[in-house]
């Protein structure tokens, strides 16, 4: 049993940054949190990128909330990501709404929350962000920077955007470009947001957030991240009471109740805005944009990887993670690709944990003994 | 020369590898396991090691034992391996567990310098001895499995590969016969439980 001590998430405030549309945000702020101690020549860092809803604190037990962070069943002492070992860092992403700057944010040219006059960010732009972080804490080269679902999308943008100062890159249940599929679910979410009068063109901050909108897009996504399997393994066809004839509308069935109450909890949680805007930035991302090709977004990348799909996921299915994979043995880089068996759906990163990091531990510690 | 891989001792074909390896090359594994092999050499030859392994499992815990492995499939090919990008190409004793096993081969060739092929000898006494006296399929130390589950299904022998090279124009650069640990030098068809092809176009 280790005694784990509460951490705290940190703010640091950068001029400001431009971003791939020509916009220019400043002042912009990053909330991260970090476990584990940065060595003397700074090789064994390793920053954790976090998926669509995650936050930075993805480790540890909040001071503020007194909950556990989003990974903590792989960040720790002895863990996937063995913070007796490493320097883990992570940071809410740009566009978010958990302590970075983003739509629910003042702007300091009219005093008021952005809302919608926030300008559009891409991945690149969190990954910008990232590396003014990395550099603010005098990390030159990453050892490793790891995610998955759309953090999987930020490492490969790091592999890309920056080959020298990355070491070895880990992308799980991820992919380079959404599907028309994954586009079609994230659609529907914002359509929830805005067709909830609450929403008022994202100018709600003094009023009523649309707590019904963003509750419904959060409900779509549950189910996505789920598997059929889990879902009749979690729910069956369980019922909350006594099952009537006539039609009720109250939650009747155990997955209507657990939906109602993750769409709920998630609304005291998040910003419907960052929902619009970070779904955005997932659906716009395409590696091989602007290149004549994937293959060619690889053509300079150093960096070792490890690619992992999971069985089960439908919502990121393991073909998106072979095209990476191929394409990199293509350009003959280092990969390695396991496609492990879960019956979790694409929540199988956070929960299904014990052959993953088998994988992310022996993967570190080979890249870490290159170094050495 | 290095000392025969102690560890690498339930698979005798691993050691005459061991041994035909280059230190410092390029090396693929074909349905490399647990990365054992590779492992091996990336430790004492200091080799760049990639592997590919169709078990999930097994995949595992070649990644987990620090080798760059990869789930795929032999029979799809070797297709998206540039050419010319390993030293050596390595097939140990799943040669006749393959569809194709001729256009792996030609495929090993094209992506590397030198293929390295070991496969058990299907002209060994023991096997001729099951099947001439007891008329049943043979189970022996180099075949242990039940005509049922046995993953294989090309049976070859010594004389039936140094066939097929000369056919396919294989360059033949080494080659050795073992029984055990034991190295075969005369009637390697008949007395060879496994053979080890060093080849080159």
């Amino acid at each position: 049993m280790t005694v784990t001590c509460p951490v705290q998430t940190q703010v640091v405030r950068f001029d400001g940054i431009d971003l791939d549309n020509g916009a220019r945000i400043a002042p912009v702020e990053a909330a991260y949190e970090s476990y584990g101690t940065l060595n003397a020549e700074g090789s064994n860092a390793i920053l954790i990128t976090h998926a669509f809803s995650g936050d930075a604190h993805a480790a540890g037990i909040s001071e503020e909330t007194g909950k556990p962070g989003w990974w903590d069943n792989s960040i720790g002492p002895g863990l996937a990501f063995d913070t007796d070992k490493y320097f883990v860092f992570c940071s809410n992403i740009l566009g978010g709404c958990q302590g970075t700057t983003g739509p629910s944010s003042i702007d300091p040219k009219t005093g008021s929350p952005w809302g919608m006059s926030f300008p559009a960010v891409t991945v690149g732009d969190m990954v910008r962000l990232q590396k003014m972080l990395a550099e603010h804490l005098g990390i030159r080269q990453l050892l490793a920077v790891a995610g998955g679902s759309m953090g999987g999308m930020q490492v490969l943008e790091w592999a890309v955007s920056y080959p020298d100062s990355v070491r070895a890159a880990i992308v799980i249940a991820s992919t380079a470009r959404h599907s028309a599929q994954q586009i079609a679910f994230n659609e529907v979410g914002r359509q929830a947001i805005l067709a909830d009068p609450d929403w008022n063109g994202g100018d709600y901050y003094s009023g009523n957030p649309p707590a019904r909108g963003l509750a419904v897009a959060r409900m779509v996504g549950h189910i996505t991240y789920m598997s059929d399997g889990s879902m009749r393994e979690k729910f069956g066809r369980r019922r909350k009471g006594k099952s009537t004839t006539s039609l009720d509308l109250e939650p009747e069935f155990e997955v209507e109740s657990y939906l109602r109450y993750r769409g709920h909890q998630f609304v005291t949680r998040f910003d419907a805005n960052s929902y619009i805007y970070i779904t955005k930035a997932m659906d716009t991302f395409d590696l091989s944009e602007g290149r004549e090709s994937l293959s060619a977004a690889f053509r300079d990348v150093t960096t070792r990887f490890l690619v992992i799909s999971f069985t089960s996921d439908w919502l990121y299915p393991s073909y998106q993670a072979q095209e990476i994979v191929r394409t990199l043995r293509r350009r003959n880089h280092d990969v390695a690709y396991c496609e492990l068996p879960s019956t979790y759906g694409h929540d199988a990163f956070l929960v299904d944990i014990a052959d993953q990091t088998e994988l992310i531990r022996g993967f570190l510690a080979s890249t870490a003994a290159e170094i050495e | 020369m290095t000392t025969t891989p102690a560890a690498l001792a339930d698979r005798s074909d691993f050691a005459v590898i061991g041994r035909l390896v280059a230190p410092g090359s390029r090396v693929l594994d074909l349905g490399c396991g647990e990365g054992e092999l590779l492992a091996w050499l990336k430790q004492h030859k200091n080799v760049t090691a990639r592997g590919v392994e169709i078990s999930p499992t097994q995949v595992r815990h070649a990644i987990a034992r620090g080798v760059s492995a990869f789930q795929g499939d032999l029979n799809e090919g070797l297709a998206d391996f540039p050419d010319g990008v390993f030293d050596y190409v390595i097939l140990s004793q799943t040669l006749q567990e393959i569809r194709d096993p001729v256009r792996v081969i030609h495929d090993m060739l094209r992506v590397g310098k030198h293929a390295i092929v070991s496969f058990p000898n299907f002209g060994h006494w023991h096997v001729r001895r099951t099947m001439l006296f007891r008329g049943r399929s043979p189970r022996t130390r180099a075949f242990p499995y039940e005509w049922y589950e046995t993953p294989n299904i090309h049976f070859l022998s010594v004389s039936d590969f140094e066939t097929l090279a000369a056919q396919e124009k294989f360059v033949v650069e080494h080659r050795e016969f073992l029984t055990g640990q034991r190295r075969i030098g005369l009637l390697p068809n008949l007395r060879a439980e496994v053979a080890v092809f060093l080849l080159t176009r």
